[in-house]
Formats: structure tokens, sequence, C-alpha cells
């Protein structure tokens, strides 16, 4: 069951001039929140802009026993919601309901993990890595940016024990180009009877190329899609995904109570 | 302190009441709002069959509001009696169910689905929804077609009919008076506002559909408005909409005459708002001293401003 909290900001690490971690101090729904899941935050009061915005929990912050403490959201400032999230001081209040959504199935070995993700696409990563790497499963992160100075957190990553390939659009880090070519490669190299879960989050053209690529290797493929959303609890009918069901027939699916997590073959891209 | 509200044959237990499209089929939100507290809740719009709506984008911000063209995606009449109403009815919700058609015939085809059903409390006609060509507009910009098929659904079934109104028209009040003349329980107003956004940039429509509603505390005022000449107009019950977000706002529509509000968008920001506005009502009745809702409705003291005696 969601709850919804006036979380305080502990803190707001800026990474780049775009990209912020912003730190909320909401133990009950750190505790509760699964790999994959988000919640809705409404980080200036009033009316302008109305609605709250849908964010991946970024990582569970834990205390000296070990207990959740806090929850972490990767931003990237693009409009006036995110532009609040970025300038928010440590001490305000920010509005937080969840955790809400359909998480990721990690997987168990001996199948491999595959994180595929682009851009602010990490943000749903740190956790399932975490949840990964707890049941002892292989874990890769093909993580694309537009430059070096955009790739974040790899050390969180390394010291995990997640292996990287890295790629930018402007080759300054890792190889040039999109992520979607390394895992083709890869997945070429693989042999079809070692397991692997492909795990994607990241721009739609992304997640479709991902998608295409893992039904070409015949890999399953987990994706978290990020679609315009009023409620985040299936109210509002805003934020749909047109997938192929059961019956054959292409129906719009409420990507926030069915997803944002959604089986990529079921998927029919626009 | 009596909270409650006749509506018809139906009573109420509060007026406060989720509206159509903004609180899903109601099973959505049974973990976050107890259903039974609240004075109804109105499903989504839903014609016989299913729909899928329109593609996203289907919603936009816009000033303390939002632009929606949804598309009344629907699972259609009979999969909601099915699937939707026994969990309604264990939960103690009272369900007024929003019906819409593309015909005369359809709109007395779902009513009497749902007046068959067990557990439906009244009718909601969606002769309003501005984002689809067929989806009852043409009955609700016309006073004919308003009385024409108020009039079929009337004959159609014994429960409360409540046909909800577009202000997209020159005067709502005769369009309520049209709906009270053929014999409509109640009226339910406002629906959304036509509107559009456009992305300066790209120069594309911010929506998939280019014009959708605007909802929100954008429009409150012209719903105020159109309540309070509702009311000069009609006897029957009116449920007044259009943007409230808190029991201040309830509170100006009862007062400008509406027997009930219905709540939309605010509870997209805030899924938690109902047990505060219904609070906040009561509050305001005991620091006012009044006893029973009904003696609110249309109390507004519409005197001429007194001069100023200093």
């Amino acid at each position: 069951m969601p709850i919804d909290v006036p979380a305080r900001v502990l803190a707001n690490r800026r990474l780049s001039d775009d990209y912020n971690v912003l730190a909320l101090d909401a133990p009950a729904i750190a505790a509760a929140t699964e790999p994959g899941q988000f919640v809705m935050l409404k980080p200036r009061a009033g009316c302008d802009p109305l609605l709250r915005r849908p964010f991946s929990v970024f990582e569970v912050l834990r205390d000296d026993r070990g207990a959740a403490a806090a929850i972490t959201i990767l931003s990237k400032r693009v409009g006036p919601s995110t532009q609040a999230i970025f300038d928010a001081l440590p001490g305000r209040r920010v509005d937080c309901l969840g955790p809400l959504g359909r998480p990721f199935t990690p997987v168990n070995p001996p199948s491999e993990a595959w994180m595929i993700a682009g851009g602010v696409g990490l943000a749903p990563f740190a956790t399932l890595a975490q949840a990964l790497r707890a049941r002892g499963a292989s874990t890769t992160l093909f993580y694309g940016a537009r430059r070096a100075a955009e790739l974040f957190y790899l050390d969180f990553f390394r010291a995990l024990g997640v292996d990287l390939v890295l790629t930018t659009e402007d080759g300054s880090a890792g190889e040039r180009g999109r992520i979607v070519a390394p895992l083709e490669r890869r997945l070429a190299e693989r042999s079809a009877s070692a397991p692997v879960m492909l795990y994607a989050c990241g721009p739609e053209p992304m997640l479709d190329a991902v998608a295409r690529t893992a039904a070409r290797h015949s890999r399953p493929c987990q994706i978290s899609v990020e679609r315009i959303m009023g409620c985040g609890l299936g109210g509002c009918y805003s934020c749909v995904v047109p997938m192929r069901g059961d019956d054959g027939a292409v129906h719009n699916v409420r990507s926030c109570i069915a997803g944002p997590v959604l089986v990529a073959d079921r998927v029919v891209w626009e | 302190m009596d909270l409650s509200v006749r509506i018809g044959s139906l009573t109420l237990k509060n007026p406060v009441v989720a509206a159509s499209g903004c609180f899903g089929y109601g099973v959505e939100y049974a973990d976050v709002v107890d259903l039974s507290s609240l004075g109804a809740i109105v499903s989504k719009g839903l014609f016989l069959a299913p729909r899928e709506g329109h593609p996203a984008p289907r919603i936009v911000e816009t000033p303390a509001g939002m632009i929606n063209a949804i598309g009344l995606q629907g699972i259609g009449a009979r999969r909601f009696v099915d699937e939707k109403l026994p969990e309604l009815r264990a939960r103690g919700a009272t369900v007024i169910v929003n019906v819409c058609g593309t015909t005369l015939d359809e709109y007395v085809d779902v009513s009497r689905v749902v007046s068959d059903a067990d557990g439906v409390a009244a009718i909601e006609l969606n002769i309003s929804c501005p984002n689809i060509k067929e989806g009852g507009i043409q009955f609700g910009c016309s006073l004919s077609g308003t009385f024409d098929v108020v009039s079929a659904v009337r004959k159609a079934t014994r429960l409360p009919v409540i046909p909800k109104l577009t202000p997209n028209v020159t005067d709502v009040a005769s369009f309520a008076r049209a709906a009270e003349d053929a014999g409509a329980d109640a009226v339910s107003l406002v629906n959304t506002f036509l509107a559009m956004a456009i992305d300066v940039e790209t120069r594309r429509p911010k929506i998939s559909n280019v014009v959708g509603g605007l909802s929100g505390p954008a429009i409150r005022p012209i719903a105020v408005r159109m309540v309070w000449e509702c009311r000069q107009t009609v006897k029957i019950p009116i449920f007044g909409m259009g943007g409230i977000a808190d029991a201040r706002d309830a509170l100006e529509f009862l007062i400008a005459g509406a027997d009930a509000v219905q709540i939309g968008t605010a509870n997209f920001v805030d899924p938690f708002v109902w047990p505060k506005v219904i609070d906040g009502i009561r509050a305001y009745m005991d620091r006012h001293a009044i006893a029973r809702v009904a003696d609110l409705v249309g109390s507004m003291d519409a005197r001429e401003h007194a001069a100023d005696p200093t």
C-alpha cells in the first residue's frame, strides 16, 4: 500500500549542470521499495506545476543498523519540476507518494543479468544491481551517455562487482556511439544455452532497439518505461503503453500499475 | 450534524463524490481511500463495447490545470458489471456509473445493462466528453439532443438519471432546463473546457488528439459561475465540479448552489484529499453552527454590497 509523506530533503548532490541526486527522509517508503518501483513527487507546493512527477527510486539508504532510512532519486533537469528538484535545499519538504508500480524480477544464478541504461535511465539499476548481486547473479551494466561527464556512479557499481560496458556519443569515455552496439555484439558472442536476462531503462528509441535486439537473440527482456503520468495509481489513464495481449490484440496498458517494468516483447512501439 | 444529500430517490452520506475519469473504476483506489467514506464514486465512462482511447501523449499541464484527451478508454459496461462492481459493492461504495453512447440506442442499452446489475446507485449520462467525435457531445451541445437522450434513458431505468453537462455552450443553464424537463433527477456540471496547447519549438500539439479538455483550479471560477446560473434556473439537485482541491473550494460550490460536489484532478495530485475535504466541510459547519449541509446549498448572500458605513 503506497503512503504519502512530506519528505524532508536530506541532501542534494549535484552531479553535473543538469543531473542531481536528491535524498529524501522517507523511511517507510524506503523499507517497502523493491527494485524498479517509483515515487510520485511534488517538489513545489501550489498549482504550477500542478501534478506530481514520477521518479524511479535510485537508492535505498540505510542507517548504521542497516535499517532503510531514506531514498534517493536521480533527476535530470528538463522542466519546472526537475528544476525545483535540482534547486531543492536540505530541510525543504517534498511530497513523496510511494512505492508504486511493478518492480523488476531479479534472476538467480546461473542466469546472468545484463542491465542496459541510457542517460537518466540509470535510475532503477542501483537497487536492482544490489538485489542481483545479493543473489550472486553475475551482473553487467551497459551504460550509455552523451559524454564521459554524464556517466555517474561507476564506482558504486564497480564496488558491487558489476561489470561495466560504457559508451558515449562523443567518444569521451568507453566506446563511441550508442549502447545497443556493444549489447548486440555481446549477445552474438554468447552461447544460446547460457541464460541471460536483459533489463533496460532509457529513452524510448533505445528501449525499442534493445527490445528488438533481445527478440533477435531470443533473450527475455524487462524494460522500465517512462511516460507522461498524471497520478501514478491507475486513475487517469494518461501513461498508457500499447501492448499485445494474450488475445493477440493491442491494448493500451497503464504503465503506472501494469509497469513501469514491462515485458519487452509485448510492447508495440508506435 | 447532517452531511447527507438527497438526489432523487438516492441518499448520499455526504456531498463529496469522486468524478468520472479521475478515479479509474474505483478499485484502483481501494488501498488508499476508504471507498465507503465517500458520498459516491462515479465510474470511468462506459460504452457497451471496450475502447482503447487515444494514443499518448494524452495529457499536458497548463497553468493551474491540465488538458486531457484520454478518448474514453474503457472496458465496456458488461465487464465493469462483472469485474469491478462486486469489489465496489463489497467495499461499501456508492456507485454511480458514467454511461456513454455513440447513439441514443447505445445510451439506452448501456443504461439497461447497469440498471440490471446489483449495486449501481445512479446513472450519470456522459453527453459532454469533448475528446471524441462520437462521445455524446453531439447530444450535449443541442437542447433537443439533451432532451431526447435524457428522456430515452429516463424511460429505460428506475435509477436516478444525472446528465453531465458541457460548459462549451453559450448558456449552460438552458441545457440544465432541458435535462430537467426531460425527467433528469439531477445534473452534473461542468465537464472540461475544450482547450489546446502547442509546443512552439516543434510546432506540434502537445497531446495526440490536438484538442482536449481543460480541468483543474484554472477553471474553478467559471464552473462556480455556471453552477450558480443553473441554480437560478432548475429545481433538481446539482453536482458541482471544476477544480475543487480542498474544503473551501467545495464549500464555494455548495454556496453557489451545488447540492454535492465532485473532485477530479485534485485526486491525481493528492489521492488522500478525500477525508481532508469531508472533515473540512464538517469543521466549517461546526464553526458556522450549520446543522445540515443542505442548508448551505445556494446560500450565497447576493445582496448588493452595502456602502462602507465608515
